[in-house]
């Protein structure tokens, strides 16, 4: 039983594709193998900077010999036939068997496939995988046509057992396979042969490479934080930062070094990210949860234990940071004295070329969140300030140097200028939440100008045709969607969604129609595909490009501003809502059917009563009582609509229990009689798990009502008040879900 | 940097440089005369990296980015400075160990710095050219770009171009071990008429900040960029057979000088913030498109692997 050992070795692999490609390797190979009829005992598979490496243990010395047998044609057959079976058996006719089948005397091929050694099959799957390795990006070099993340320069093949070491031949593109590898770069670059991986995991170390990327990070990470320790401070977390970099080093050699006083006075989160995306540096901070210092992780060992290495690396810092300071002092000077500037110069920011700037969806979503705020109970004046300078950090020198800070730095720049706390937290937080495990924010502000902001990109690209199809979102709509959602049901808020919706898409229509460019959202798409509003909208841009149509222009605009608005696309728009909220709610265990009968009536736009309804709804189901009541209510439909629509009327006048005739009869007109009220209440306190519990306790009676009664009595004025009263019921249930639609 | 043969000057780290390429089998080439905004921008660079013959080149190229202006005050940044470019076609393959050679070269000393190969993968929208290397890093400072050009002008590069790029002012400021540029001796610091960069430069630095940003006529700039834009087509449209001499004659170089135009007058609108962020795109596509008609001339010459019997 062989072990197999795989060195690609190359220059320096990108440190974000390291561990996929890993994993690729030994699942190509390994898979590989296994198709060509090996079996191994097991298989790792490392990576550094420098090296992929592939180590499978217990591999069989060959593949099996097989021999499959084939039935071919009638010995009596046309010549033709027998040609055929021979070509596609590659036998002779002499090599044919005989046999006798039920239709009579066939030839019987018998094809022997020998065994292989693993050393062949080894060489031809590693010829292919590197030939086809999935690299996110691969480049060629020199005179050649291979292609590879960077050049690879060695093909380490060995196959080891107790007889020794053999190198399994193989040559890709000119690059031979051996036995040899080589060490660190700077610390130990000789050349050394290995016979297995042992003494090649040995070796390695001997020569300061740290082979599993595992060990060098957790070796970066205890001794960071050891030194952080000693000094009475602490390293800041980060595991993407710590895969990174040991990605870039074979042999980890940790050092600390202090930031300048000058910089201690930048916000940390500055600091954090100057040092991590310039120098992929950790931060390093006190007991007050200061920066104070940073971690470096440099790649070698020198004579001055690192004192040149850590100067260099602190100059460079000081420069950086010298960048960051210049930004925060200039962007502090603008902030304080007038934010304007900032506004006016996202006017030549362009949001989407076909929704126009940035300047002018910052005023569309301040009239949307001034609209919406006193819903969620916040100050209009306060919704619409913080919507108009939520972004205006996006012209600040500190967004542009750093994207990943907008919004933070809008906050510190807001407070700068004495704006209102609540608006200053805005500017941070409408964004959120981004991902679907986000924080939500609550403060009523926030919460107004982040669904502000949503909803306004919802609109726009709804109404340019730029919806999400499939696995494509390239604007992230099923995240703003899901982010309205989530903010909607962890702030309780009651929304008419619908009108809100018509508000958003009319901002939209409004500025297509109205902004000194006719702008043409729809250039180049055909009015054919259009509906009927988008329709209007090109057609009016294209009107009010030709002057001599400008009067004509004027009377469309007043109709089209007429239709539009009852267009068909916030009923469009919440029914995407639906879909995400049916994602959502399938994700906690809400049944997809449960969701649907709520759908229905008059208040599926208030998202937050809906899910409400269908999580009380879903519970219920879950009990036994709610389980059989649902059957009863379903019989109860049932009888209810057919007999409406035989009669072609409606069975809503009050039931009289006068009328009742038999103990069931009473009995149930007597539960809903004592159940109604409380039910009706806990339905406008929108407690539907009450309503539910109330509901409930008609289980028992409905049922034994079904038992004993026959609705359809030929008494017409028994029959009619047994259809009212199977009326009452239903409406009833109406009011949280059609629960006909629940399935079994 | 104390170690003994560490270089004094500026100058004498780009006279290491030369000297080191030139033993390496490289033409020490001179600056190209027009104002470009990177040392790839040289047609030896750009157009030679286009074809298939062989190709070895190193030269110093003076570049310009208006927009990095800052009076001379800024530390290291500069609207004016130097690259150092190498360019090696096909990359051999020790161009990595050759690269670090030329470190040495200049006096950094491996026992003591720790040098990192970091992803960075290069474009150049305006030149339509891609490809994949590394910044290296020496103690966490980016002192060169390594690049193999994958392509160049929209063309696949066969065979592929080893590109080194050096930003000298920052490299050599590290070397030297000085903190603002103005403050870097040009020249031999011991010599009777020791200068400083600030001596040669801080003057031009304030004078092209002031015209770059504030001054300089876009109108001018604009009507230069659309004559460049017009003349590069122009030149290109021409027969390849020239009437007077009857030799086969296409003047991608030509062409191209005006593309070099073109994509200068671009970078100092910018600068002058006459652009916006849409206007941006489009003059970048602009440029684009007249550095792949160049790429395209060029290898339709000798220099760029065109032969009679291959038309």
């Amino acid at each position: 039983m062989p072990d197999l050992l795989i060195e690609l070795f190359s220059e320096e692999i990108p440190a974000r594709m390291q561990r996929r490609a890993a994993a690729d390797l030994q699942k190509l190979m390994t898979d590989g193998l296994v198709d060509a009829g090996l079996t191994y005992a097991g298989a790792v598979a490392h990576v550094t900077p420098r090296r992929l490496a592939l180590s499978v243990q217990g591999l069989t010395a060959e593949s099996p010999t097989t021999t499959e047998t084939r039935r071919g044609p009638r010995v009596d057959a046309p010549q033709k036939a027998l040609d055929g079976f021979l070509r596609s058996t590659g036998l002779t006719r002499e090599q044919l068997e005989e046999q006798d089948d039920k239709k009579g005397r066939v030839f019987i091929a018998k094809i022997t496939q020998a065994g292989r050694p693993a050393d062949a099959i080894v060489a031809d799957v590693l010829d292919k995988i590197i030939r086809t390795f999935p690299w996110p990006k691969s480049m060629r070099w020199g005179a050649g046509s291979l292609r590879w993340v960077r050049p690879l320069r060695r093909i380490l093949c060995i196959l080891s057992d107790e007889d020794g070491a053999r190198v399994v031949p193989l040559d890709v593109d000119g690059i031979v396979s051996g036995d040899m590898t080589e060490g660190h770069r700077f610390m130990a670059p000789e050349p050394f042969r290995v016979t297995s991986f042992d003494d090649y995991e040995a070796k390695l170390k001997r020569s300061r490479v740290v082979l599993s990327s595992q060990e060098r990070a957790e070796a970066i990470w205890q001794d960071a934080t050891n030194q952080a320790f000693a000094a009475g401070l602490e390293v800041v977390e980060d595991a993407g930062l710590l895969a990174e970099v040991a990605g870039l080093v074979e042999w980890p050699v940790v050092l600390m070094g202090k930031i300048g006083a000058d910089f201690l006075e930048l916000p940390p989160e500055v600091l954090q990210t100057s040092m991590k995306e310039h120098q992929k540096f950790f931060s390093v901070r006190d007991k007050a949860g200061k920066i104070t210092r940073f971690i470096t992780v440099a790649n070698r060992e020198t004579a001055d234990d690192g004192a040149t290495i850590l100067a260099g690396n602190d100059r460079v810092l000081s420069a950086r940071l010298a960048d960051a300071k210049f930004f925060w002092e200039n962007d502090l000077r603008v902030a304080k004295s007038s934010v304007e500037p900032w506004l006016d110069a996202l006017s030549n920011v362009t949001f989407h070329a076909k929704l126009g700037s940035q300047k002018t969806r910052i005023e569309r979503i301040a009239a949307l969140a001034r609209e919406l705020a006193p819903t969620i109970g916040a100050d209009p004046d306060l919704a619409e300030r913080a919507a108009q300078i939520a972004k205006a950090d996006l012209s600040s020198e500190m967004v542009y140097e750093f994207p990943e800070l907008q919004g933070l730095m809008g906050r510190y720049y807001a407070e700068a200028a004495g704006e209102d706390p609540a608006v200053a937290a805005a500017c941070q937080d409408h964004y959120c939440p981004l991902g679907p495990s986000d924080d939500v924010p609550t403060a009523p502000v926030s919460v107004t100008v982040a669904l502000a902001d949503k909803l306004d990109t919802l609109a726009g690209f709804w109404a340019i045709d730029e919806k999400p199809t499939g696995s494509k979102d390239p604007y992230a709509l099923r995240r703003a969607a899901l982010g309205v959602i989530r903010l909607v049901l962890s702030g309780e808020i009651s929304t008419k969604l619908l009108a809100l919706l018509r508000v958003a898409t009319e901002n939209h229509l409004a500025w297509f129609t109205s902004h000194d460019e006719p702008l043409d959202p729809f250039d180049g798409i055909d009015e054919a595909d259009l509906g009927q509003e988008q329709r209007q909208v090109k057609r009016q841009a294209l009107y009010q490009k030709g002057e001599y149509l400008a009067a004509r222009a004027e009377k469309i605009r007043a109709w089209t501003g007429l239709r539009i608005s009852c267009g068909q696309q916030p009923t469009e728009l919440l029914s995407f809502f639906h879909d995400r909220l049916k994602v959502y709610l399938r994700d906690e265990g809400v049944r997809h059917d449960v969701i649907d009968a709520c759908l229905t009536g008059e208040r599926t736009d208030d998202l937050a009563d809906l899910t409400a309804r269908a999580r009380a709804l879903n519970a219920f189901l879950g009990t036994e009582n709610g389980e059989n009541l649902l059957q009863g209510y379903k019989r109860a439909a049932n009888i209810l609509s057919q007999a409406e629509e035989n009669g072609g009327v409606e069975y809503s006048y009050g039931a009289d229990p006068k009328l009742a005739e038999t103990e069931e009869e009473r009995a149930l007109f007597a539960a809903l009689a004592t159940t109604k009220p409380g039910i009706d209440a806990a339905l406008s306190a929108e407690d539907y798990p009450a309503a539910m519990q109330a509901l409930a306790t008609l289980r028992g009676p409905i049922d034994a009502f079904f038992e004993a009664v026959q609705v359809n009595a030929d008494n017409d004025i028994v029959r009619r008040n047994r259809l009212n009263m199977l009326s009452e019921i239903v409406r009833t249930g109406e009011k949280i879900a059609d629960l006909t639609r629940v399935g079994a | 940097m104390s170690a003994p043969d560490a270089p004094r000057s500026f100058q004498e780290i780009i006279l290491r440089l030369q000297t080191y390429w030139a033993s390496k089998g490289c033409a020490i080439l001179q600056p190209y005369d027009m104002e470009v905004g990177a040392g790839t921008f040289h047609p030896a660079t750009t157009l030679r990296s286009l074809g298939d013959k062989a190709w070895a080149a190193a030269y110093v190229q003076p570049s310009r980015r208006p927009t990095d202006g800052r009076y001379g005050e800024n530390p290291n940044r500069l609207q004016h400075y130097y690259q150092y470019q190498v360019l090696i076609k096909p990359s051999p393959p020790d161009l990595q160990e050759l690269y670090l050679g030329s470190l040495k070269a200049i006096g950094i000393d491996f026992d003591l710095h720790d040098i990192r190969f970091v992803e960075d993968d290069w474009e150049s929208p305006t030149l339509g050219a891609w490809g994949l290397g590394w910044e290296v890093w020496c103690d966490g400072m980016e002192v060169s770009q390594f690049t193999y050009f994958q392509q160049v002008g929209g063309h696949d590069c066969q065979p592929v171009s080893g590109e080194l790029t050096y930003g000298l002012e920052r490299l050599a400021m590290y070397v030297l071990g000085v903190d603002h540029v103005m403050d870097m001796p040009f020249n031999d610091p011991q010599t009777p008429i020791a200068l400083t960069y600030g001596d040669i430069f801080r003057q031009t630095e304030e004078e092209y900040a002031r015209w770059n940003f504030d001054t300089a006529d876009t109108a001018v700039l604009l009507k230069q960029f659309e004559e460049a834009e017009r003349h590069c087509a122009e030149i290109l449209a021409q027969e390849a057979h020239d009437p007077k001499t009857g030799k086969r004659i296409v003047m991608a170089h030509p062409a191209y000088d005006q593309c070099i135009k073109a994509s200068h007058m671009f970078n100092l609108l910018d600068a002058r913030g006459v652009i916006s962020v849409t206007e941006r795109q489009s003059y970048i596509g602009r440029v684009r498109a007249l550095a792949k008609m160049c790429a395209d001339a060029f290898v339709q010459t000798e220099a760029g692997g065109w032969t009679p019997n291959a038309a």
